[in-house]
C-alpha cells in the first residue's frame, strides 16, 4: 500500500502553471445568470484550447487519456486555483460516460467534440412533476414515427436548462410497459420546435434550472442512446457516475476546506472551540474524501451501489462546510458573496442525483443486504 | 499509487482475524475483567508469535521493524483486528512503550525491554499525561511507565478505577524510580503518543465495523410486526449512516499510517483518531438502538464492544483534543 504521487507530479505542475497564468483574477459572474453562463462558456473554450477541459477522455475527442489518478490531480489543482465552476459539467460528467458506454461511434464523433469545447452545453432532463425520487414513474412519452420519435409531456428541475443548448433524458416509449421497462433514452436540442422552456428561480432567485414542455417534438433515430426500450439501464449507468466520484471530485472540497481554514485564521475567535471543531471537522472530512477517492481508483472490483455512500458523504460535507463558513462570518454570513453562493449550491446536494433518503435505502439493501420492504 | 492493502498485509489481517475468531474473546474479556488473566495472557503470547508486537520493535532488538520505526500499515491492520474482536489488554500501550523505549536511545532500557516486548513475554503499560493520565491494566503489566514532561519514571500504580469497559482497569500513577531525564524524553514520549493514537484509531474502526456487522445480522433476524426489523427504513437509515462514517474513517487511518516518518504524521493521526472515534461511537449507539434492550445488558457480547467504543472515544485524546491538534498544525 502506498500513496506515491510522484509519477503524476509533472502533470500536476503543468496544470498548476497553466491555471496560474489563465484563471481570471476576479471571479466570473454566477453561472446561473445569462451573463455568467456566457462567461463560463468562454472559459470552457479556453480550457479546451489547452486540452484541459476533459483530460480523462481519449485524445480524438479533445482529451488527454488521463488516468483516474491524473484526473483527481487535475481536479485538485483546478479547485485550488479558484478556477470557475464548470458550466458544461452535466454533459461532461453525466452524458459523456453514458455515451462512452452506450453510444454509437457516430454519436461519439458528433457529440463529444462540441461538448469538450463548450460550444454545446448540455442539460439533464430527468425529473418530472410526478417523478422525482421515483424516477421510474415518469410519464413524458416518446412515440415511434417514421425515422424517429415524437416527444410529449413535461420535464422539470432541469439544471442549466435555462441557457443550455441540448438536453438528454429518459422518455416512456411503450405506454403499456410498467415502470422500469419501455423507457428510451434520448438527446434533443432545447431550441427544437415544440419545446417550451420556463426558467425556474432557485432559492436565491437565480434561474439555475427550468421546466421543459414537449409538444410533438421530433427526434431522429440517431439521437437515441442505446436500444429503444432499454432507457432504464442506460439511465442507471449515469447515476453510477453521478453518485461516484465524477460529479463532485475531492478537489472541490479540499479547496473549500482550505479556504475555510483561512477564514478561521482571519476571523475566528480562538476561544470559540465549538466553531474551531467544526472547521477542523470539515477539513478532516475533505481529506477523508480525498483518500477515499484514492482507495476507490485503486480497487479493481466494481464500486456499484457503494457510490451511494459517496453521495451521502460529500453532500452532507458540502452543507456542513458552508454552514460553518456562514457561522464564522457572523452578521456577514447572509451577505451575497462566494461563501453564500457555495452555500446555496450545497443545499441542493442532498436532493439531486437521488435524494439522500433514497441513497440510504440503496446502501441498506444493496451494500448491507437488508431486506426490501414488503419482501416477505 | 495503490491505496489498498497489499496481498501480504491483507493476509496478515486475515490470519489474525481467524486466530481471534477461534479464541472466543468475549469470555476472555469477562475473565480479564474479573482479574482472571490466564486466557488473555495466553492470547497475548499467541498474538506476539503472529507478529503483533514485532512490527513495533526494530530488527536489531528482536522485532521485525526497520530502524525507521514500526511498520505502520501492518500496525493498523493488526489493531483493526484487535478492535474487531474486542481483545482485552494494554496492546496500544505496549506498542507506544516500544516506540518510546526505542526512540529514547537509552541502550540499557531498550535492550532490557524491547526483545521481551517483541516476543510477547513482557506486558507493558504507560501513562502519558495529560491525554493518557491512567496506566491501563497496570496490575497485569511487567513494566509500567510514566512519561511526564522531560522525565521518564517507573510508574507506581495506585488503586484501580473502574471503567465503563469492564476489561479496562485504569490505575492512577505516581512517579517512582527515574529512568531517564531530558528533552529526549519529551521527544520520545511525543512519538509514542502519536503511535498510540494511531493504534487506538485503527482499533476503533475495527470495533465499529464489528458492531455494524452484528447489528445488520440482528436486523435481518429479529422480527416485529411480522417482519424483520431491517425492513423498516428508520432502522435501515441508522445502519447506512454507521457505514458512511466508518467508510471514511478507514482511509484516514491508512493515510496516517503512510504518513509515518513525515512532518504530517501528528496531524494525520489526529485526523484519523477524531474521525474513527466519531464513527465507531456512532456505530455503537446505533448498535444499541437497533438491538434494543438486549444490547443494554451486561451479558450480551455486543455490549462489550459498545462499551469499548465509548471508552476508546476519549482514550488517547478526545476528538476535540485531536481537532485542536489538527488546527494547530494547519495554523503553522
Amino acid at each position: 500500500m502506498d500513496l506515491d504521487l510522484s509519477p503524476v507530479e509533472p502533470f500536476r505542475a503543468e496544470v498548476r502553471a497553466w491555471l496560474r497564468a489563465h484563471v481570471p483574477a476576479t471571479p466570473l459572474p454566477s453561472l446561473e445568470t445569462e451573463e455568467g453562463f456566457a462567461a463560463h462558456r468562454a472559459w470552457e473554450r479556453e480550457l479546451h484550447a489547452a486540452r484541459l477541459s476533459v483530460v480523462s477522455w481519449p485524445e480524438e475527442y479533445g482529451g488527454r487519456n488521463a488516468s483516474p489518478l491524473e484526473w483527481l490531480v487535475f481536479e485538485e489543482e483546478y479547485y485550488a486555483a479558484g478556477a470557475p465552476g464548470r458550466v458544461s459539467q452535466n454533459g461532461i460528467n453525466l452524458l459523456a460516460p453514458t455515451l462512452f458506454q452506450h453510444g454509437t461511434p457516430e454519436q461519439l464523433a458528433r457529440v463529444l467534440p462540441s461538448m469538450a469545447s463548450g460550444e454545446v452545453i448540455w442539460a439533464q432532463a430527468w425529473s418530472e412533476p410526478g417523478a422525482g425520487s421515483d424516477l421510474a414513474s415518469l410519464r413524458a412519452t416518446a412515440t415511434r414515427i417514421d425515422g424517429g420519435w415524437l416527444l410529449n409531456g413535461q420535464k422539470t428541475w432541469s439544471s442549466r436548462a435555462a441557457f443550455a443548448d441540448w438536453g438528454f433524458g429518459p422518455f416512456r416509449s411503450d405506454p403499456q410497459a410498467e415502470r422500469h421497462r419501455g423507457l428510451t433514452y434520448l438527446m434533443f436540442p432545447l431550441d427544437a420546435e415544440g419545446i417550451t422552456r420556463r426558467p425556474i428561480g432557485r432559492i436565491d432567485g437565480k434561474p439555475a434550472f427550468a421546466e421543459l414542455f414537449f409538444d410533438d417534438v421530433f427526434v431522429p433515430d440517431r439521437d437515441v442512446i442505446g436500444e429503444p426500450g432499454a432507457g432504464w439501464r442506460v439511465a442507471m449507468s449515469t447515476t453510477g457516475n453521478e453518485r461516484g466520484l465524477t460529479l463532485r471530485s475531492p478537489g472541490r472540497f479540499l479547496a473549500a476546506a482550505d479556504r475555510l481554514v483561512e477564514l478561521w485564521r482571519e476571523r475566528g475567535d480562538p476561544a470559540d472551540t465549538a466553531l474551531r471543531d467544526r472547521v477542523a471537522d470539515a477539513w478532516i472530512k475533505a481529506r477523508a474524501y480525498r483518500l477515499k477517492g484514492f482507495e476507490t481508483i485503486s480497487r479493481t472490483e466494481d464500486v456499484g451501489a457503494e457510490s451511494s455512500v459517496n453521495k451521502i458523504f460529500w453532500s452532507e460535507l458540502d452543507v456542513a462546510l458552508h454552514e460553518t463558513a456562514l457561522d464564522l462570518l457572523g452578521p456577514d454570513g447572509e451577505l451575497a458573496g462566494e461563501w453564500l453562493e457555495g452555500y446555496v449550491f450545497s443545499l441542493a446536494g442532498p436532493i439531486y442525483a437521488g435524494t439522500n433518503e433514497i441513497q440510504h435505502n440503496v446502501i441498506a439493501e444493496r451494500v448491507l443486504g437488508l431486506p426490501k420492504a414488503g419482501s416477505r | 499509487m495503490r491505496f489498498v492493502l497489499d496481498a501480504e498485509q491483507r493476509l496478515f489481517g486475515e490470519t489474525l482475524g481467524k486466530l481471534l475468531t477461534e479464541a472466543a474473546v468475549p469470555g476472555m474479556v469477562r475473565d480479564w475483567a474479573a482479574g482472571r488473566r490466564e486466557g488473555g495472557l495466553a492470547l497475548w503470547r499467541t498474538l506476539a508469535e503472529a507478529g503483533v508486537f514485532a512490527i513495533a520493535v526494530p530488527q536489531s532488538a528482536g522485532g521485525a521493524a526497520g530502524d525507521a520505526g514500526p511498520l505502520p500499515v501492518e500496525l493498523v491492520t493488526a489493531f483493526h483486528e484487535l478492535g474487531r474482536h474486542g481483545v482485552p489488554g494494554p496492546y496500544a500501550e505496549t506498542v507506544a512503550a516500544a516506540v518510546l523505549l526505542d526512540r529514547l536511545g537509552e541502550q540499557a532500557l531498550a535492550s532490557r525491554w524491547l526483545p521481551p516486548i517483541a516476543e510477547g513475554t513482557a506486558v507493558v503499560t504507560l501513562a502519558l499525561p495529560p491525554a493518557v493520565p491512567y496506566a491501563l491494566d497496570a496490575d497485569a503489566a511487567d513494566l509500567a511507565l510514566l512519561a511526564d514532561g522531560e522525565r521518564l519514571c517507573a510508574a507506581v500504580p495506585g488503586e484501580a478505577r473502574a471503567s465503563l469497559d469492564p476489561a479496562r482497569r485504569l490505575f492512577p500513577v505516581r512517579p517512582g524510580e527515574v529512568l531517564a531525564e531530558g528533552p529526549h524524553v519529551a521527544a520520545a514520549a511525543a512519538e509514542a503518543y502519536d503511535m498510540g493514537v494511531l493504534a487506538c484509531a485503527a482499533q476503533l474502526v475495527g470495533t465499529g465495523r464489528r458492531l455494524l456487522e452484528v447489528s445488520v445480522d440482528y436486523a435481518k433476524a429479529r422480527r416485529q410486526f411480522g417482519r424483520p426489523i431491517g425492513e423498516f427504513q428508520a432502522v435501515k437509515h441508522h445502519l447506512a449512516d454507521a457505514l458512511v462514517g466508518l467508510e471514511y474513517a478507514r482511509p484516514l487511518v491508512h493515510g496516517a499510517a503512510l504518513a509515518y516518518g513525515t512532518p504530517d504524521f501528528t496531524r494525520d493521526v489526529s485526523s484519523a483518531k477524531a474521525a474513527a472515534s466519531e464513527a465507531a461511537y456512532a456505530a455503537a449507539k446505533i448498535a444499541l438502538q437497533v438491538h434494543g434492550a438486549i444490547a443494554y445488558t451486561d451479558e450480551y457480547d455486543a455490549s462489550l464492544l459498545i462499551r469499548r467504543a465509548r471508552a476508546l472515544h476519549t482514550a488517547w485524546g478526545s476528538p476535540s483534543d485531536h481537532r485542536a491538534r489538527v488546527m494547530a498544525s494547519l495554523a503553522r
